[in-house]
């Protein structure tokens, strides 16, 4: 297999919070590359910088040192209007606590990703993809965690992202729902050839990755690449 | 200072622009209230105590002639406390400064005591001596507005005879404290002079010796006036008496108590309105953040506090909010108060005018808006107490929008952010209504001034271009033959003459009456016109009468009625007469007549009053010269000085008022706009941030936001702009009395400004909220549920 160009590329990154003694290192200098179409599992304890790197992978934080590239364009040295652009055009994100719009129905919230993305799905298709498509028409406040879960993939695939950027996906959920979600990322994954990040605690999620990244203070301690990832549904938690 | 104590303050500065915007409209609303409740009390309190220290009598009985001796029986009358007998004259003074002469009222008073009524308050100088007929005491107003100083001699013609005066002092009198050119309704200190001199004096001037004409009366308590009037008509009427009248038809009295009653109305009517609308945003305001607070009142719980201890420590936020507030708006109140009384000060002549607070007004406004806010707090407060403190503690579940319904979607046209939008009005529709009900008022406010002053405008177009196109108008010393019409329009520069009648008269219409005059008119006069409210001529013939507007609604009479006119000169005819039209009118409330007809029933054919001039304006101050030499002439007034006057007295008052208005509704939106965009961001931080991770730019972000803002405002112009039309139409009617009469016209312009003006306070809150919505920390907001 011939060695594609990587989707993200970062050097020297360093996040500090605060000054002087108080300050805190997120990140000490790191250095990665990752391929396309992967499952990269981020493991590491709180404040070990995993969350850090994925928020400015994704365009959400900026590094006070160092610099990255999403296929070969820099992302640190992108405007805030460019990287509002670069979000809507190439990013789908799932969070821990699932960020929906009170306000709108499962398919308007998809819909309301598929009204400004480039080349969307149906939001019925999208939500029949997570197992959704019976309760579209439900306010979160209608819906289970894991459904509520389950819409903010859907709400994050919609657009046929090239990379879904995952934070704790499972945070929040009981353990079979959580294998549930995870089994709709690594479909995803394989369906549509998105490059999925999870940043997570459970380690388990590692036997789902392509390649697991572990953390801890603010640098990378290994990078393992997985030769024979195993399915979602038959991870032990 | 306790841990709590330190929290509110910290607290207090965190929301310190919100806590702002709540604190000024609501200092608007008890601004409103101290300023103007403390105006009524001012006015009226000043009035009394002037009245009581100067015995400014309750009526008033003209005569033609009547003995001295007289005026043992009117204060043996049943009812009378007191009476007094002076000589009121008409005079004119001639300055050198001026080619017409000013109008003014020449009154005595007793040679060697005090008047036993309508005594006069000195301001400088001293008082004339009886035994120099020359020393006269003047107006101070009138002499100030020339210059004049004790001292100074003036020029007047009473009776016909130059008279070469002193002035020996400067005065004021309960009885001028409104001050008007005879037949204009707007003072002008310039063109009005009273004249105080000694009994001895002024009987000589007059032909009065031994005589008075006018009696003073004041009446023991709980009497009725008009008992003591039918008395005095009774016992007057071999005298000359043209009927008693009591204060309430004073001149001055009358303006006065118009104003007191209309600013007692309005006192009554808009501080409400603010105190309400502050109210209700304190509520929301506070209810939102009792709710945000939710997680620290769970953990307060959980260390032990108790109920009353949390409660307390919110209550205190409230009163601080509501106490700085107060305190404010009594300050303004104070202050704005005190320029207005200066603005009195121009108008009626008091001697000192100090503003009062009025502590009942200002205790209301402070429980009132303590009250509402403290209910809004108390209600989050006792939902949050009937929950377990871990319940408390856990985030609340994602908002239900649920009651808000699906409608929205099924308006396919409509983007998401957009249904967003709506749903959160539909969410909570009570809370929309009542942002826009609170901008609706204050747009509602300013159109409203704005086309009130409108209508003044309009009032000064109508009357002055309109109804009557004169350029000066010449008062006789008598009523005249028409012959004296021929002289003047030989006159060189004069170019149009039309005479007038004018007869004071009592008009009776069932129980109503109305004290003023008949004005008879010419047949087809160009000057001074009677004209229907579509501006047509209405033609006068026969023995019919034309009520002005004013008229018809004070007497409740129309077209077909027959009125009881009471005529109060010469022989004192009472007369029947049909109504046959309704005039327009602005100024005053007159009657008018053929001048024929009029001059038949009174058994006087060929006589005038007046004349109505039109003058070539390269003659006109030549014109005016030679009028002032005429014997038979008592007074010229011209239209463009009564006009000035008139136009002076719109901008200072109710044209200041209209930026102040203006002002108030920019506040009202800015505070209304600027709480509800900080409670929706406060509310929706979480969405927001939400929206600009998955690729929302910030505009796309602040328009979920502040298109509610937009939707509200944009609701509340065509509310306001209506609300606005009834407040001017509830104005017109309050302002109009029998004094003036004031239309609301529709100006495109009133409403557009109005429009502009809230818009401005939308915008600029709009803005100053989107500053945060840009930076909104995105990973912080993502990290934590709401």
């Amino acid at each position: 297999m011939p060695q594609q160009p990587p989707i993200y590329r970062v050097e020297g990154l360093t996040r500090v919070y605060g000054e002087g003694a108080s300050a805190v290192h997120a990140l000490r200098g790191v250095d990665l590359e990752l391929p396309p179409g992967e499952i990269t599992v981020l493991l590491g304890p709180s404040g070990s910088g995993k969350s850090t790197l994925l928020n400015i992978l994704g365009g959400l934080d900026r590094p006070s040192a160092g610099r990255a590239w999403f296929r070969g364009e820099e992302l640190t040295a992108m405007s805030d209007r460019a990287l509002t652009r670069y979000r809507r055009d190439n990013l789908g994100f799932v969070f821990q606590f699932y960020n929906l719009m009170p306000s709108l129905t499962a398919e308007e919230n998809v819909e309301l990703v598929t009204e400004i993305a480039r080349n969307p799905m149906d939001p019925a298709e999208a939500l029949a993809l997570v197992g959704l498509d019976t309760r579209k028409d439900h306010f979160p406040s209608q819906l289970s965690g894991g459904e509520q879960q389950r819409v903010a993939i859907a709400r994050a695939v919609a657009k046929r992202p090239d990379v879904l950027l995952c934070d704790e996906p499972t945070g929040a959920l009981d353990s079979a729902t959580g294998r549930e979600v995870l089994g709709v990322l690594q479909h995803l994954n394989r369906s549509l050839g998105s490059t999925v990040m999870i940043v997570t605690h459970a380690a388990a999620t590692a036997e789902m990755a392509d390649r697991v990244i572990r953390f801890t203070d603010g640098a990378i301690r290994s990078v393992e690449h997985n030769d024979a990832p195993r399915a979602a549904a038959e991870i032990e938690w | 200072m306790s841990t709590l104590d330190r929290k509110l303050s910290r607290d207090l500065w965190r929301m310190k622009g919100q806590a702002a915007a709540i604190a000024v409209v609501m200092a608007l609303g008890v601004m409103m209230q101290v300023m103007m409740a403390g105006l009524v009390v001012t006015l009226d309190e000043t009035r009394r105590g002037y009245y009581e220290r100067y015995r400014f009598a309750e009526v008033f009985a003209p005569v033609t002639r009547a003995p001295s001796h007289v005026l043992h029986q009117v204060a043996g009358l049943p009812g009378v406390a007191r009476a007094e007998g002076r000589i009121s004259g008409a005079a004119r003074i001639e300055l050198s400064d001026r080619a017409v002469p000013v109008a003014a009222q020449a009154l005595s008073l007793p040679d060697h005591a005090e008047p036993a009524l309508n005594a006069i308050r000195l301001q400088q100088g001293r008082l004339f001596d009886p035994g120099a007929p020359e020393e006269v005491v003047l107006l101070d107003t009138f002499a100030a507005a020339h210059g004049l100083r004790p001292g100074d001699a003036l020029q007047v013609v009473m009776n016909g005879a130059r008279r070469s005066l002193r002035i020996t002092g400067l005065a004021r009198s309960p009885e001028f404290l409104y001050a008007a050119a005879p037949g204009e309704m707007v003072p002008d200190d310039a063109r009005y002079a009273v004249l105080w001199m000694s009994q001895t004096s002024l009987s000589a001037s007059f032909d009065m010796k031994g005589a008075y004409s006018e009696f003073l009366v004041t009446l023991t308590r709980g009497t009725d006036p008009r008992g003591v009037i039918e008395a005095l008509d009774h016992l007057l009427k071999p005298w000359g008496g043209s009927g008693a009248y009591d204060r309430e038809d004073q001149f001055s009295h009358r303006f006065v108590s118009e104003e007191i009653n209309g600013l007692r109305d309005t006192a009554a009517a808009i501080p409400p309105v603010f105190l309400g609308i502050a109210a209700f945003l304190l509520n929301i305001v506070i209810a939102r953040m009792v709710q945000a607070e939710r997680e620290e009142i769970g953990l307060l719980k959980a260390f032990g506090y108790r109920g009353s201890e949390i409660g307390g420590h919110y209550l205190k936020l409230v009163l601080a909010i509501a106490v700085a507030g107060a305190l404010l708006g009594a300050l303004l109140g104070i202050l704005s108060g005190r320029a207005m009384v200066q603005l009195y000060l121009h108008f009626y002549k008091f001697p000192f005018l100090v503003f009062r607070l009025d502590p009942g007004a200002l205790a209301l406004g402070l429980v009132v808006s303590v009250l509402a806010a403290a209910a809004g707090g108390a209600v989050v407060l006792r939902q949050i107490f009937a929950l377990h403190p871990a319940e408390a503690m856990r985030p609340p579940a994602p908002a239900d929008y649920r009651r808000a319904g699906r409608w929205a979607g099924a308006l396919k046209a409509l983007d998401q952010p957009t249904r967003m939008v709506l749903r959160r009005f539909t969410r909570t529709p009570f809370r929309m209504l009542g942002a826009v009900v609170g901008i609706t008022f204050g747009m509602g406010l300013s159109v409203g001034m704005l086309t009130i002053h409108a209508g003044f405008n309009q009032a000064v177009a109508l009357s002055f271009d309109v109804l009557d196109r004169s350029e000066a108008t010449v008062s006789f010393t008598h009523a005249v033959s028409q012959k004296t019409l021929l002289e003047l329009a030989r006159h060189p520069g004069v170019l149009r003459v039309e005479g007038a009648r004018s007869v004071p008269v009592v008009l009776r219409n069932g129980r109503r009456t109305h004290r003023g005059a008949i004005t008879g008119l010419p047949p087809d006069p160009e000057l001074l016109r009677a004209l229907t409210p579509d501006y047509i001529p209405i033609a006068l013939d026969g023995p019919g009468l034309v009520l002005s507007t004013a008229l018809a609604r004070k007497l409740k009479a129309q077209a077909g009625d027959v009125l009881t006119v009471e005529v109060r000169e010469g022989a004192q005819p009472a007369l029947r007469l049909p109504v046959t039209g309704v005039s327009e009118t602005v100024l005053g409330a007159p009657a008018y007549m053929a001048l024929e007809a009029l001059d038949r029933a009174l058994f006087e054919p060929g006589r005038i009053s007046s004349a109505a001039l039109r003058l070539d304006p390269a003659q006109a101050e030549a014109v005016q010269v030679w009028l002032r030499d005429q014997p038979v002439v008592a007074g010229v007034s011209l239209k463009s000085e009564a006009r000035d006057a008139f136009e002076r007295v719109m901008n200072q008052g109710t044209g200041a008022t209209r930026f102040i208005m203006a002002a108030v509704a920019f506040t009202i939106t800015f505070g209304i706009i600027y709480n509800a965009a900080r409670i929706a961001l406060a509310e929706r931080a979480h969405d927001l941030a939400s929206l600009r991770v998955i690729g929302f730019s910030k505009g796309e972000a602040a328009y979920v936001l502040l298109g509610e803002l937009g939707l509200v405002t944009l609701l509340a112009l065509p509310c306001g702009a209506f609300l606005g039309w009834g407040i001017a139409h509830m104005l017109a009617a309050a302002y109009s009395s029998d004094l003036y009469t004031i239309t609301v016209v529709f100006r495109p312009a009133a409403f557009g400004f109005a429009a502009l003006v809230v818009i401005s306070g939308a915008v600029l809150s709009g803005l100053l909220v989107k500053r945060d919505v840009d930076r909104a920390d995105l990973v912080a907001a993502l990290k934590t549920r709401d």
